[in-house]
């Protein structure tokens, strides 16, 4: 989500990028419309099958709210890993990447080189001890527990009103593109979706949702993975042209030349970016040329993608976002949630290569497609030839019957996945720290799971009721997902402060989380007023790098100037929650050195540093 | 607890028997590409294998006594 939310930025920015210049005589278009066979229905419907059987098997034996909302704490580390990435996943950012991927290439790569990679391990070394070991259920309550209600109230309440607003986003841009190319209706898409989730769900709670989401990852990564292999086919199809008519190779064969073919193409030819044409090159790098902002795709500065991306945003949405911290909080010890997002790690780094290379090796194939759709009375009528449907394009184009309905299914997964994560933990916030610390704080456990599976209802009819909203006020989609991006960039200083500074006070925590949201804020206002500041950045992805760092800056100046000032806790009250006041376990001998953390951890920064330098 | 691995396996398994078979009975190039490349076969064979593996992992796993939760403190 993180990523989609930072290029959503972009795409707001007055930066016109047209699609490339290159001769567009090669590739016909595909048909608007994509007609599934019956092959493609029945990979559909098998896979809906099992998704609602897996919520019917997992609800079983569900007798607690832990077990509902937090699994029990039952769950091994690989399980909760691949959920910590899928929840993250949502079809958004797999379409949104590939649409970046053809904009702005590799450089997009960085959402997940820098912008994930090092928070992941951040989290998993340095913060979960604090929120596994405090035995808080959710990230409102581990504020609560390190300074005050107030600071657990607005993270609720944020999390709360936007969480299922963006699932209803998502269902949104999944409903288009069934209409689009498969010609189903708006509303039957959505409310059927929705229904889907609502089932698996409501019967089997968190663990049904990691559980599909698992299943969801392979699904993602086994339907999408094809595309990255045919599109490279595709260039070397291009390539040697009539050649290959009837031409028998292996698709290893294939795809090994197609690379070749496809870096000579973007050597040898010119791509345009609105009135600019840049070296092809360029779309294979992430790093060339940020030395300053004209000198690269995505117009962006080394200093604001290490400082703004790599710190202040990924580390404020992968180390404080519930969730993702949910996945890890349901695992069945503290050596498995420490171990959560290290084993997301690693392949999170690999996912460029399916969702963002495919966008790039469309350039070549498809290089007639436009930016953005077409505007009929106010409204966004979505125009299915436009970069933001390469991916569906460029299945529609190379996947065959049998292929698409995976592809297609895929896409699904994607979304559902997305939205079972969304509603998981917003059924837990409002049930813990909403419903349960401010209206109810007595009830029995029974009553907060009966609760929580009404808010699990009430989850699903929020995001179907936006997704219906934002189709009759297309402009909503954007503000909503920026406003959430955001309100949440500042977050990082004060739980850093938090877990890090003993001397960090309640009130100091209480006064950080409100100067840095609110700072945040006033500096994303005026950058949209076009405040001169706005034309200094020149990019909406710089702004949103370089406003984050000064918000943090703020959230955490402003956290330890009331720290200062106000009475410090006594350290008992400390004890598990700050690093210098909470006791260490020894590394234990007899751990294997792939259960150790750090070398997990180390691991996963070398491999992800060897990516950078592959495509410096 | 069911092992995860048994259910997506079992899917991959039906959907990876089921693109192999459509890939036989209708064995389709990809299109556009103007080369001699039956996707689905070729596919359904990766995932038939796939889900082959994990069911055979997850079975065993099922039949594996469950673990003692533990309890430890944070190791890095």
């Amino acid at each position: 989500m993180l990523q989609h939310l930072l290029l959503l930025a972009t795409a707001m920015a007055p930066v016109q990028n047209a699609a490339t210049a290159a001769a567009s005589a090669a590739q016909a278009v595909p048909h608007a419309l994509i007609h599934l066979a019956p092959i493609d229905i029945a990979i559909l419907a098998v896979y809906l099958v099992f998704v609602i059987a897996i919520g019917y098997i997992t609800g079983k034996g569900h007798q607690t709210s832990e077990d509902f909302f937090l699994s029990g704490r039952s769950i091994p580390a690989w399980i909760t890993g691949l959920a910590f990435i899928s929840a993250n996943l949502g079809a958004l950012e797999v379409m949104g990447m590939a649409t970046s991927g053809y904009q702005y290439g590799m450089m997009t790569a960085n959402y997940y080189w820098v912008g994930a990679i090092p928070a992941m391990v951040f989290m998993g070394v340095a913060m979960m001890p604090f929120f596994y070991g405090s035995k808080v259920r959710s990230v409102p309550e581990f504020l609560k527990k390190r300074y005050n209600e107030g600071a657990r109230f607005i993270n609720a309440i944020t999390f709360a009103v936007f969480t299922p607003a963006i699932s209803g986003i998502s269902m949104y841009a999944m409903a288009v593109v069934l209409q689009d190319f498969l010609g189903w209706h708006f509303w039957p898409s959505v409310v059927v979706s929705g229904l889907v989730v609502l089932v698996y769900t409501f019967l089997g709670g968190l663990t049904a949702s990691i559980y599909n989401e698992v299943l969801q990852f392979f699904l993602i990564v086994l339907g999408v993975a094809p595309l990255t292999i045919i599109g490279l086919i595709a260039n070397h199809a291009k390539a040697v042209k009539h050649a290959a008519a009837g031409m028998h190779e292996s698709w290893l064969a294939a795809a090994t030349a197609g690379w070749g073919d496809f870096t000579h193409w973007l050597d040898t030819h010119q791509v345009s970016q609105g009135k600019t044409m840049l070296p092809g090159s360029m779309w294979l790098h992430t790093w060339m040329g940020t030395g300053h902002a004209a000198g690269n795709t995505l117009q962006i500065t080394w200093p604001g993608v290490v400082l703004g991306l790599g710190f202040v945003l990924s580390f404020s949405y992968w180390c404080t976002n519930f969730l993702v911290v949910q996945r890890a909080l349901a695992a069945k010890d503290m050596n498995s949630a420490q171990r959560t997002p290290l084993l997301a790690a690693f392949p999170k780094m690999l996912f460029p290569f399916i969702v963002i290379l495919p966008g790039i090796l469309a350039i070549p194939l498809l290089p007639h497609l436009v930016t953005g759709g077409t505007v009929v009375h106010g409204k966004l009528v979505s125009d299915t030839h436009t970069v933001n449907n390469v991916m569906p394009l460029m299945m529609g184009t190379y996947y065959p019957a049998g292929l698409l309905g995976l592809g297609l299914t895929a896409l699904m997964a994607s979304f559902m996945s997305g939205m079972a994560g969304n509603v998981t933990a917003f059924n837990t916030v409002v049930t813990y720290d909403l419903y349960g610390s401010l209206i109810n704080p007595n009830a029995s456990d029974k009553h907060y799971l009966w609760f929580g599976r009404i808010m699990t209802i009430l989850g699903v009819a929020i995001s179907v009721g936006f997704a219906f909203w934002v189709r009759g006020a297309n402009s909503i989609m954007g503000y909503t997902q920026t406003i959430f991006g955001v309100v949440n960039a500042p977050l990082i200083a004060v739980f850093l402060l938090g877990m890090f500074w003993p001397r960090t006070t309640p009130w100091g925590g209480f006064i950080g989380l409100l100067v840095g949201t609110g700072t945040s804020v006033t500096l994303w206002i005026l950058c949209m007023k076009g405040h001169p500041m706005a034309h200094f950045y020149k990019h909406g992805t710089t702004s949103a790098f370089w406003n984050a760092l000064w918000s943090f800056c703020a959230g955490a100046s402003s956290t330890i100037l009331v720290s200062l000032f106000t009475r410090k806790q006594p350290v008992e009250q400390l004890t598990g929650l700050v690093y210098q006041v909470t006791p260490r376990g020894e590394v234990s001998a007899t751990l294997a050195w792939y259960r150790k953390p750090l070398v997990l951890g180390i691991l996963a920064l070398l491999a992800t540093l060897i990516l950078n330098l592959l495509f410096w | 607890m069911i092992d995860l691995r048994l259910p997506i396996g079992i899917f991959f398994l039906l959907v990876g028997l089921l693109m192999a078979g459509y890939g036989v009975v209708s064995p389709n190039d990809i299109p556009h590409i103007g080369m001699k490349i039956n996707g689905n076969l070729d596919w359904g064979i990766v995932l038939t294998i796939f889900g082959l593996l994990m069911t055979i992992f997850g079975w065993r796993g099922q039949r594996r006594p469950p673990e003692r939760k533990n309890q430890q403190p944070p190791t890095h």
